[in-house]
Parts: structure tokens; C-alpha cells; sequence
């Protein structure tokens, strides 16, 4: 073991049934130092960290950690805990039903004894110190996301821990809090504390690590120091192919549209969407949503989409007034909605790929009209082709698939009833770099086939190359609509922002 | 190394290990052997003599296809009701109670020794349906539009079904001398197998229709893995739930009927009990998760009647009626742990390590 | 509503678990007032309502244990048979086999903690269905209690029966008879032991480990897990206690009534859900407080001896009653629980 690492592993095998998640990597984690674990999905890095943590057991190799003689061997996050790594995970994994100060210490305290009023006291400092807006006797469940995460983090933290994992913990956080969050991960490494970070946002990579692993088919492709390794090398090592494609997706139709209306929303407003807005898409268009993250962009879609008790508004479709208090009446008129949680609103994690694929033509088709096995088969094997989804067969429960795998699955549900507005909250989020393109190119070519698609997404370049028009939200409320030259990346933050102050 | 063509075997093999009707099908094959072995006369069929004096069939085999058949039934609905709401109802055997009563008071109306029925036995039937089915959708209406996990709320009809049953009749017990009635629980004239067996391969051949011309499958399986998602897909999961806590009341319905005309009469305290407990039973034992989701039903039939071979073994060898449960629990325990998939993927372990093993030997 | 001040004076929305405590222990009272305002007689003696702690001590503890597997996300469907089960062994052991009080204790301690340790093993290392687990525990306690004696006897030992038979007496309450005497309110040993339980496991929930883990086990079992906390050793120890409670329970029944009887304790797993619901503990898990599960108990019996009083003596009443109460109370338990979840 090297004097300075913290964290040494070397040749971590691994497989699941017959696939091999992990073959023959090593990963160095020195002191003091924020260190990328990069690479697409399925790459290998969450089990990687699984293995790390206890979670998954490793079939080979062998694990260092600094203070011990040797080989460590680790069976269960709570041995992972006790020898000084703690892992703040992408989903949150905390008890809702516990305050917030027994999530901060459940676990990891020594005594049998819960001595509340220290705990309470301790977790409110905490809380504090890092500028979370919670209270330590509140139930974590009545928090928000969001804080729910930082809840994790600021566990993490007061852990005294040697390494610090963190898997895409940014996802749900807005700016400020991943500003916040930053500071903390820069203090914890003048400490000494050796972090790993798994991230998608290639941004958050270049401002905070110094050094970058990157991971793919379960295979080490390298170690890099940041400074020798610019962005687009990162990309290509991650896709494992020179890409040019990043800024070139343009040009198979521009989702401008045309002037033809497919959807007009009066005042529509809904249980969450409060405040009613107006909104209108054309023919062949792609249009955004853009705002922080709990502006309200995801609510006003699923107004839209009737998945929210709609309260009040008029609605208009092909100019004709039309009632939507139902999913199922925006999917009779055409709407599609592929939903911003993929896992909690998207799959049906147990059924099949061809299950879930026809789920929504299936519902349009009525309860007394099933469609049958052979034709099922030929939809699901005629989405796979075309989006190219990685299925060992049809028959495949979608759960077991990579993200981004499920997602064009769900894609492909929408696709297969064919809808002429279709609305995609975050379809790329938590999906590697090669799929993120396939999605926004298609976007286009449904544009250009006279689709209206409304696109959001929580990275602006991203919206900058596929929409014609962005609806800017903020605190509930649609606050601008940029289109043509407005559409800049200053104008949108300054917009977002609220004026050029 | 093995030859490829051995893996592929191996593979098939492993294939059908995990398909979920393994497990029942395993099931009744040890209780085959089992008997084959102890005594081979189990399986005969002769003919004898009933009440009627006419020739019927008789035989071990015959008793448990004529008494599974309730078991079977509820089976079908206890299994969409699983898989659409995670939980189970545990009424079942208190609403059979309520059923049978109310065909026995339509058709006695207010004198407990009726010279003739008051009412057709169809009306009688239908009029238990249509009861059953409101109190399914009592069940239904809190489980799916007032959030109670289903034991609970059904717990409310499991306490208070069989007074509810005693009240329908004035906490009388009729009798109807009527043999008419009486050939639906036992035979039919001039039909030597008995009447529960073809009410039952109905209530199947309905079900499997009704699963193949409708989506109700598909439908209850993705409200039960993700009610998110298929309220997003324009799926309402609380309707869902609902129906099939009603269907669950037609299922009930019928094997009220069933057991009412058994003896064309009814116990209110004793009909039908704890058979609730063997109706989760055979969903479990058809390998179907008890937290809801995918579902097998022809896995639930079988695992019903798998519950009534093992019951009609152990009477067989002269197990007395009261000490039966505690035989049938080790049978119980030996089969859950033998497919719980922890169990299953250590033997897997076990079983490779010797194979390999073996290969080692060979290859040295 | 459902907020509650924290030390430093500031509204903190309410937990779960403290919001359905609340509304169990009002309820309690504002029946058992009115039962004295409106129904009177017996009500308004002091003994009556420890008469419902003497016929209810049993109940109490097998509900306690009831509760602990619910917080966790479990249920014990074998507990009611188990009890019949450990009446039965402790009789034939006292009466048959010249056993003494102590010996009848252990067997009945023994019984309850193999079904809690074989019971805890399936479900928490084998990862087997609690219900069905419980199912088939509740299917072999009561075929065991047949085949340990079939029929229905009375207990004669002499050492046995003067413990049945002791009173503690409480000071200073009790009520005028017609006579004009004062008569002394008291309460068996079996209530001593259900309410020392009651105290020992309300500090085991509220403020040990264990405890602790018992209830992040039942509000997200794979968090728990990550957290840190031994989720099986957890679960098993739920099911432990919850047997060894059994037999707690099982010898206070049977100190109780003083016999052994297949019929004993029948339905008594429904009452203890029934109870633990009704004192605030949700079968999801995470979710429930042992103070509830007493006043839960108290409330069940409470409305079965007003039933009683307004001159419904009929079996059939009680059972409607009890369940028109469960109805109500799961009825205003999701309400108020769905619309904080809406508000939030």
C-alpha cells in the first residue's frame, strides 16, 4: 500500500448471474483528495462502491484501508461504517418514519442507550452549521427531498470518516445546495478525508476533483490527474470512441414548427401547479420548460397531463375545447408523458419489456380489448431494433435493465401510440453520455415528423440544442418565454435568475 | 469442462426450476409418491352406492377434487386480490358464512323448516352473489379509497361476518328437505362425479376467459408492482383494486353456495373456518408473492388443491381432525423453506461446488 | 393541529407515531366518560375498570409483543393458538407431572421462546413471508394442543391456585358497597406483570438500540440497512420478544382462568391487531407506541362491556360493536394521516 492512500483496490471482480459487472479494477484513493469515479451506465462504478460498502460481496481481488494490517474484509455497510467509510447514496436511504436527528445517528452510536437530548442537540448544530432547513426532532418523511439528502450527507460528514463516497448526490440538490455542499467536500479534504464522487455532471467534475477514474464495461480504462485530462478526452474515454457528435445534433430538423396550434392551456392550474398559467405549442415544435429544480416545471407538464387533480383552466386541442382531469383522457387526445422519476412513476419494474412497452396503447385499447401475445411480441421487438434497447430478450422484467435502457423503454411506450404532443420531464437524467444524444436526436426527428415535443431537462445546453422555445419558471410561476436569438445560455440563467441585476 | 450440450441442458433444466408452477407441481409429486409408496390403494376409484342409492364414483382422488373445489375457488379471487393490493383478505370464510345464510333466507324466507322453497335456487343464487359482492366492495372501498393495508380492513368483516350471518336468519338455523337443493353439493341425478367438481372447472374456465379477453391481468399486476406508474399510464388504480375485492365477493358467493348445499343447511360459528388461512395458503404455495405483483393462477389452483391432497393424506393414515393442523404446519414450513430463493440459491451453491468438484476428479 | 412545541418553544410538526397515541388515549377517556355519564352503574366503580385490566392482563402483554413484529413490518398470527398451546402444557405439567408453579412458568417461557427463536429464524434468515411463517406457527400450536391433552381440565395444584387466587389490593381506591362498606379495589398478578411489561418495553422502544432499530426497520428496510443496523438480527429479535411475550402472556392467561383448553384464547391474534391498530400501530411498520397498544386493549374491552351494559348480552353484538370501532378508527387514522401527508 502506497504511504499516502487512504483506500486501496486492487483486481475487484464481480458478476451477477452470468454478466460481469467489474473485472480485474483497481482504484487508489489518496488523503485529502476529491477524487471522480467516472464512467456511463453500467459501467461498473455503483457496484463498485456496492462492493466497497459491503452491499454486493466481491468474487475477487483484494481491499487496503488505511490503519490496517493487510487484506480488509467487508461484509455489511455497518462493518463499512466502522471502518471509517461512509456513502451517501443516490436515492436517499433513511427511515422517514424517524426524526431527523435519529436518521443522523441511528446506527452508529455505541451505547445501548439513546440518549435523545444529546442527539437532538447535536444534530441541530449540525443542521446549523451546514444551512439545512430542518429541525432535528421533525420527522424526516415531512421533509422534502432535497433536504432529505443533505439530512444523508450531513450523516456522512459528522462521521469522523477516512472516506467519504458520495453516488450522484447532486441530483435532486439546486445550485445553492450543491454550492453548499461543495464547500463542505473542499473542507472535508483540507481534514484529510479522501472522497470519491460518482457524478453525470461533467461541470461539478472540473470545479471540485482532482483526480478521475473512469470506468467502463466494468473495466479500468485509467487514472487521470484533472488537469491532464480536458473534457473531451473524459467523453471519449467514457464512450470509448472519439465523438464529435456533442454540438452537431442539429440540422435533422430545427423543432421550430409551424403555426398550426395542437394545444392551448388557459389558466390551467392543478393541486400542484397552483398558480394557473398559460401555454400554447405548435405543430412540429420543441419547446421547454426550464427553472430551478421545485420552480414548478415538472408540475405545470403534469397539469398538463391531468396526473395532478386539475382545479381550474380552459384547455383547447386542435381548437377545439377539450376536458383533461385524467391521465387517461391526455393519452385519448394524443398526449404522452414520460415522467421525471423513472423509477417511482416510469417502470413496472417486474413486468416484462413487452409488457411494459404496449402498457399505454394497451390502455387506450379499452379493458375488453387485450392485445395479443404475437402482436405484442412484434411491437416490443420493433422498439427494440428502433431504439436500440440492450434486452437479453422480451421477455426481460424491465428492472433489471440499466437506466438508461428502461427509459428508452418508456420512450418506446409512448412512441407506440404514436401521440401528436408528447412531454418528456428529464429523460435524460442519470443516463450516460451515448443515450443522452440518441434521445435528443430523436426528439428532433419526432419534431420534424410533425410531432410537438415539450422537452425538460436540468441542463441548458442540453435544452439549447434541441428546443426552439423555453418557458422560464420560477417559484411556481412562468416568468419569460425565450425563443431564436434570446436563446443563449446568459439570457436563460440571467432570466431564471430574475432580470440582469 | 462440460459439453455445450450438457449447459444447454443444465440450462433448461435451471429454466424450469424457476418457473413458479415448480413449485406446487413439486408439491403434489412428492404427496403422489409419498402415497404411492405407503399405500397405492389411495389412488383407486370404484364405484358405491350414495344416499340415493345411486352408483357414483368414490375414491381418495374423487374426496379431494369434490373438496377442493371452495378452495380452488376463493383461490382465484384471493389471487387477483394479492396482486392488485399486496395484501390479502382474511373474510373469506366469514363472508362464506354470510352468503350461505342469505341463500338459506331467501329460499326458507321466515319459517327455519320450510315444506317448499320460497324463491327459485337461481334467485336464492344470484341474490348471494349481488350481497357478497357489496360486502367484497365494503372491503374494497377501504382498502383501495381509504389506504388500509388489506388484513386490517378486512379484519373488520372477519369479526364481525358470522354474527352478521346469525342476524340474516334470526340466529336460526334452517333446513331445506328439498333434495333439489341438495344436488348441487353433492351429485346431480344420474351423474356419477360430483356437482362441486364441474361448479368449480366453471368458476376456472370463467377466470381464464375473463384473463384472456380482458387486461384484468395485466392491469391488477401493474397497480400491484407500481400504482404510480399505471395511474401515469391512465390506469386507475384504485378502481382496480376494488374490482377485484368484488370479484373476490363472487368467488365467495359461490363457494358459500357450494358449502350450503353441501348439507342444505348452515353453522354459522363452524362454516368455512380458518378457510380463509388455506385460501392464502394455496396462493403462497402457487409461489405468488403475499406482497403482491406478478401473479401465476393456475400456480394458486393447483397450490389449492395440493392444500386438499395433503389434508386428505393425513386423514387418511388416521390423523384425528383436531391434531391435523399441526402436521399440515410442517408440511407448510418444509415447502416454504424449500423454495424460499435463499434456500434455493444455497443448494444452487452447494450443489455446484460438488459439481465442480466432480469435474476437478474427472479432469485429474 | 399536529404540530407540537419542541424545547426550544418552536412548532414541530407532530410524528406519526405520537399524532395516532394522541387520538387513542382521547378517544379512551371520552368513552369511558361518557360510558360514566350515560350508562352509569357499574361504570362509576372504580373496580370495574380494573376488572378490565384483570380479564384483559394477558391480552396486554400478547399485544405488546403484537406490536413490536408490527413496527417492524411483520405480523404473528400464531400468538392466540400459542397461548391455548402454553395453557395446555402448563397444566398437564402441574396436574400430570407433579410440576410446581416455577417449573410451569419455564415450560411456558420455553414454549413461547422456541416459536419466537424457529419463527424469527424462517422469517428474518430465510426471508419467508411473516404471515405465512405465523400461519403455519398458529396451524401447529394448535394441533400440539390436542395432541398434549384433547379435552378441557381444571388445574388443582394448591400452590398454583393460591397465586390465582391473590389479590393486590390498591390503597386508598375502592367503592361503598350498599351496605355502606368500604371495599378495597384490587387487581391479580397478572396485571402487575402486564403493566411492568408495558413500563419495560415502552423504554426498550423509546430509548435503546434496539428499540430504536425497530422502528427504522419497519420504515425502510433497505435504509435500514444501509444505516448501519443489522436488519435480520433485528427482525429476528422482533420475533423473539414477541414469543417470549407469548409466554408471558400464555401463563397470565392461564393464571387467569386456571385450566388447559384447545378453546382457549381464541381470536385472541385478532384482538391483539385489532388492539395494536386501534393504540395507533400500522401494519406498513414504523409506525406505533406500546402506550398505545395498552389504552388500545383497554378501549376494545371498554366498548365490549358497554355492549354488555346496554343489555345486548349477545356474542354477535360484541363482535358487530368491535368491528363498527375498528372500522371508525381505521376510517379517522387514514383521514387524518392522508391529509397531513397532503399538506406536506
Amino acid at each position: 500500500m502506497q504511504k499516502d492512500s487512504v483506500l486501496e483496490m486492487r483486481g475487484i471482480s464481480k458478476s451477477f448471474y452470468s454478466v460481469k459487472a467489474l473485472q480485474n479494477v483497481d482504484f487508489t484513493l489518496r488523503e485529502g483528495e476529491i477524487h471522480a469515479l467516472m464512467g456511463e451506465n453500467g459501467a461498473g462504478k455503483s457496484t463498485l462502491i456496492k462492493v466497497l460498502t459491503g452491499v454486493y460481496q466481491k468474487d475477487g481481488g483484494e481491499v487496503f484501508l488505511k490503519g490496517h494490517e493487510g487484506p480488509v474484509s467487508i461484509k455489511s455497510p455497518e462493518e463499512a461504517q466502522k471502518a471509517g467509510i461512509s456513502t451517501v447514496y443516490q436515492e436517499i436511504t433513511l427511515c422517514p418514519n424517524l426524526t431527523v436527528a435519529e436518521n443522523m445517528y441511528i446506527g452508529r452510536t455505541s451505547g445501548v442507550i439513546t440518549k435523545w437530548r444529546e442527539m437532538n442537540a447535536g444534530a441541530a448544530k449540525m443542521l446549523e452549521s451546514l444551512g439545512i432547513p430542518a429541525k432535528a426532532e421533525q420527522q424526516l418523511g415531512t421533509c422534502s427531498i432535497a433536504v432529505q439528502q443533505m439530512v444523508a450527507i450531513a450523516r456522512a460528514v459528522d462521521m469522523e470518516c477516512r472516506v467519504l463516497i458520495l453516488d450522484e448526490p447532486t441530483s435532486s440538490l439546486d445550485e445553492s445546495e450543491v454550492a453548499k455542499l461543495f464547500r463542505l467536500m473542499l473542507d472535508l479534504k483540507a481534514r484529510g478525508v479522501g472522497i470519491i464522487f460518482v457524478t453525470h455532471f461533467l461541470d461539478q467534475v472540473y470545479e471540485v476533483c482532482d483526480r478521475i477514474t473512469v470506468l467502463r464495461d466494468g473495466k479500468l480504462v485509467g487514472e487521470y490527474a484533472i488537469e491532464n485530462l480536458p473534457r473531451v478526452e473524459l467523453v471519449s474515454k467514457m464512450l470509448g470512441k472519439e465523438l464529435n457528435d456533442l454540438s452537431e445534433i442539429k440540422g435533422s430538423g430545427d423543432g421550430v414548427g409551424s403555426d398550426e396550434v395542437i394545444y392551448e392551456a388557459d389558466r390551467l392550474s392543478s393541486v400542484a401547479a397552483k398558480s394557473p398559467f398559460d401555454f400554447t405549442i405548435h405543430k412540429g415544435e420543441v419547446n421547454g420548460f426550464t427553472g430551478l429544480l421545485g420552480s414548478g416545471r415538472s408540475e405545470c407538464v403534469r397539469a398538463i397531463f391531468g396526473a395532478d387533480k386539475v382545479t381550474g383552466g380552459k384547455v383547447m386541442m386542435d381548437g377545439k375545447p377539450v376536458h383533461i382531469s385524467h391521465p387517461r383522457d391526455a393519452m385519448k387526445h394524443g398526449i404522452g408523458y414520460l415522467p421525471e422519476d423513472r423509477k417511482r412513476d416510469g417502470i413496472i419494474g417486474d413486468l416484462s419489456v413487452r409488457e411494459n412497452i404496449i402498457l399505454a396503447l394497451q390502455v387506450l385499447e379499452g379493458f375488453f380489448g387485450p392485445i395479443s401475445r404475437a402482436k405484442a411480441e412484434k411491437f416490443a421487438d420493433e422498439y427494440i431494433k428502433l431504439l436500440e434497447i440492450k434486452t437479453a430478450s422480451t421477455e426481460t422484467p424491465v428492472k433489471s435493465l440499466s437506466g438508461g435502457n428502461q427509459q428508452k423503454v418508456i420512450l418506446a411506450r409512448w412512441l407506440l401510440t404514436n401521440p401528436q404532443y408528447l412531454i418528456l420531464d428529464e429523460p435524460t437524467r442519470g443516463i450516460d453520455i451515448g443515450t443522452k444524444i440518441e434521445i435528443q436526436k430523436l426528439v428532433l426527428k419526432l419534431a420534424g415528423e410533425g410531432k410537438s415535443v415539450t422537452f425538460i431537462s436540468s441542463e441548458i445546453d442540453e435544452m439549447l440544442r434541441t428546443c426552439s422555445r423555453l418557458v422560464v419558471m420560477r417559484d411556481g410561476k412562468a416568468v419569460g418565454e425565450l425563443k431564436g436569438d434570446e436563446l443563449t445560455q446568459n439570457k436563460i440563467m440571467s432570466t431564471i435568475a430574475g432580470g440582469e441585476k | 469442462m462440460t459439453a455445450p450440450g450438457n449447459v444447454a441442458g443444465v440450462q433448461k433444466l435451471t429454466g424450469l426450476f424457476r418457473k413458479q408452477i415448480f413449485i406446487p407441481i413439486a408439491a403434489l409429486l412428492v404427496l403422489i409418491i409419498f402415497n404411492l409408496i405407503a399405500d397405492p390403494s389411495f389412488f383407486e376409484i370404484t364405484y358405491a352406492q350414495n344416499s340415493a342409492g345411486e352408483p357414483v364414483l368414490s375414491g381418495y382422488l374423487i374426496t379431494i377434487l369434490d373438496n377442493a373445489s371452495e378452495l380452488a375457488i376463493l383461490a382465484i379471487g384471493m389471487t387477483l386480490v394479492t396482486a392488485a393490493s399486496g395484501g390479502q383478505d382474511i373474510s373469506v370464510g366469514a363472508a362464506i358464512a354470510i352468503s350461505g345464510s342469505v341463500v338459506l333466507r331467501v329460499l326458507c324466507g321466515d319459517n327455519p323448516r320450510p315444506e317448499e322453497m320460497q324463491a327459485s335456487i337461481l334467485t336464492a343464487f344470484l341474490i348471494s352473489c349481488l350481497v357478497s359482492m357489496l360486502f367484497g366492495a365494503f372491503n374494497g372501498t377501504l382498502v383501495a379509497y381509504f389506504n388500509i393495508q388489506p388484513m386490517i380492513a378486512t379484519l373488520i368483516l372477519y369479526t364481525a361476518g358470522r354474527s352478521i350471518a346469525a342476524w340474516i336468519n334470526n340466529n336460526r338455523l334452517p333446513i331445506i328437505s328439498d333434495p333439489a337443493f341438495g344436488y348441487f353439493g353433492t351429485f346431480m341425478p344420474g351423474i356419477p362425479v360430483p356437482t362441486p367438481i364441474f361448479i368449480a372447472i366453471i368458476c376456472m374456465i370463467i377466470t381464464a376467459l375473463v384473463l384472456k379477453f380482458t387486461t384484468l391481468g395485466l392491469y391488477t399486476q401493474a397497480v400491484g408492482i407500481n400504482p404510480n406508474s399505471a395511474k401515469l399510464n391512465g390506469i386507475n388504480p384504485s378502481l382496480i383494486k376494488f374490482i377485484t375485492y368484488v370479484i373476490m365477493g363472487l368467488c365467495v358467493a359461490v363457494a358459500g353456495f357450494i358449502k350450503v348445499t353441501r348439507f342444505s343447511t348452515i353453522n354459522y360459528s363452524v362454516v368455512a373456518l380458518d378457510i380463509e388461512m388455506d385460501a392464502i395458503l394455496a396462493v403462497a404455495l402457487g409461489g405468488n408473492a403475499l406482497s403482491g405483483g406478478k401473479f401465476s393462477m393456475a400456480s394458486s389452483i393447483l397450490g389449492a388443491y395440493v392444500i386438499q391432497f395433503l389434508t386428505t393424506t393425513l386423514f387418511k393414515f388416521n390423523v384425528s381432525s383436531s391434531a391435523l393442523p399441526a402436521y399440515k404446519a410442517v408440511v407448510v414450513i418444509v415447502l416454504v423453506v424449500l423454495s424460499a430463493p435463499t434456500v434455493r440459491e444455497k443448494a444452487g451453491k452447494v450443489w455446484r461446488s460438488i459439481r465442480s468438484a466432480k469435474a476437478g476428479k474427472e479432469a485429474a | 393541529m399536529g404540530k407540537v412545541l419542541n424545547r426550544k418553544g418552536r412548532l414541530v410538526p407532530m410524528s406519526d407515531t405520537n399524532l395516532l397515541l394522541t387520538i387513542t388515549i382521547v378517544v379512551f377517556f371520552a368513552m369511558y366518560l361518557a360510558a360514566m355519564l350515560f350508562i352509569g352503574r357499574g361504570f362509576l366503580k372504580i373496580q370495574t375498570l380494573f376488572n378490565i385490566l384483570n380479564e384483559n392482563a394477558a391480552l396486554i402483554i400478547l399485544s405488546c409483543g403484537m406490536s413490536i413484529v408490527m413496527i417492524t413490518g411483520g405480523i404473528d398470527i400464531s400468538v392466540g393458538k400459542l397461548t391455548a398451546l402454553i395453557c395446555m402444557s402448563a397444566a398437564v405439567n402441574l396436574d400430570y407431572h407433579n410440576g410446581s408453579v416455577l417449573t410451569a412458568i419455564l415450560l411456558s417461557l420455553a414454549i413461547g421462546i422456541a416459536f419466537g427463536v424457529v419463527q424469527g429464524y424462517l422469517v428474518a434468515y430465510l426471508n419467508i413471508q411473516p404471515f405465512i411463517v405465523t400461519l403455519a406457527g398458529m396451524f401447529f400450536a394448535k394441533g400440539m394442543t390436542t395432541i398434549v391433552n384433547s379435552t378441557q381440565f381444571n388445574v388443582q395444584n394448591e400452590a398454583f391456585l393460591a397465586l390465582k387466587n391473590t389479590r393486590v389490593y390498591i390503597p386508598f381506591l375502592g367503592s361503598v358497597n350498599k351496605l355502606g362498606k368500604f371495599v378495597p379495589a384490587y387487581v391479580e398478578i397478572g396485571v402487575i406483570v402486564a403493566i411492568v411489561t408495558v413500563i419495560l418495553l415502552f423504554i426498550l422502544l423509546r430509548w435503546t438500540r434496539l428499540g430504536r432499530s425497530f422502528y427504522a426497520v419497519g420504515g425502510n428496510s433497505q435504509s435500514a440497512n444501509m444505516l448501519g443496523i443489522n436488519v435480520r438480527r433485528t427482525r429476528f429479535a422482533a420475533h423473539l420478544l414477541c414469543g417470549l411475550l407469548a409466554g408471558i402472556g400464555g401463563f397470565v392467561y392461564f393464571l387467569h382462568v386456571g385450566s388447559g383448553a384447545p378453546s382457549h384464547a381464541t381470536g385472541a391474534e385478532m384482538n391483539a391487531i385489532a388492539s395494536s391498530i386501534i393504540g395507533g400501530t400500522m401494519l406498513t411498520g414504523g409506525v406505533g407506541n406500546i402506550v398505545g397498544t395498552f389504552f388500545g386493549v383497554l378501549s376494545l374491552s371498554t366498548i365490549k362491556n358497554i355492549v354488555t351494559l346496554l343489555g345486548l348480552d349477545d356474542a354477535w353484538w360484541t363482535n358487530i360493536t368491535v368491528a363498527v370501532m375498528i372500522c371508525i378508527f381505521l376510517v379517522v387514522q387514514s383521514i387524518v394521516l392522508l391529509r397531513k401527508r397532503s399538506r406536506s
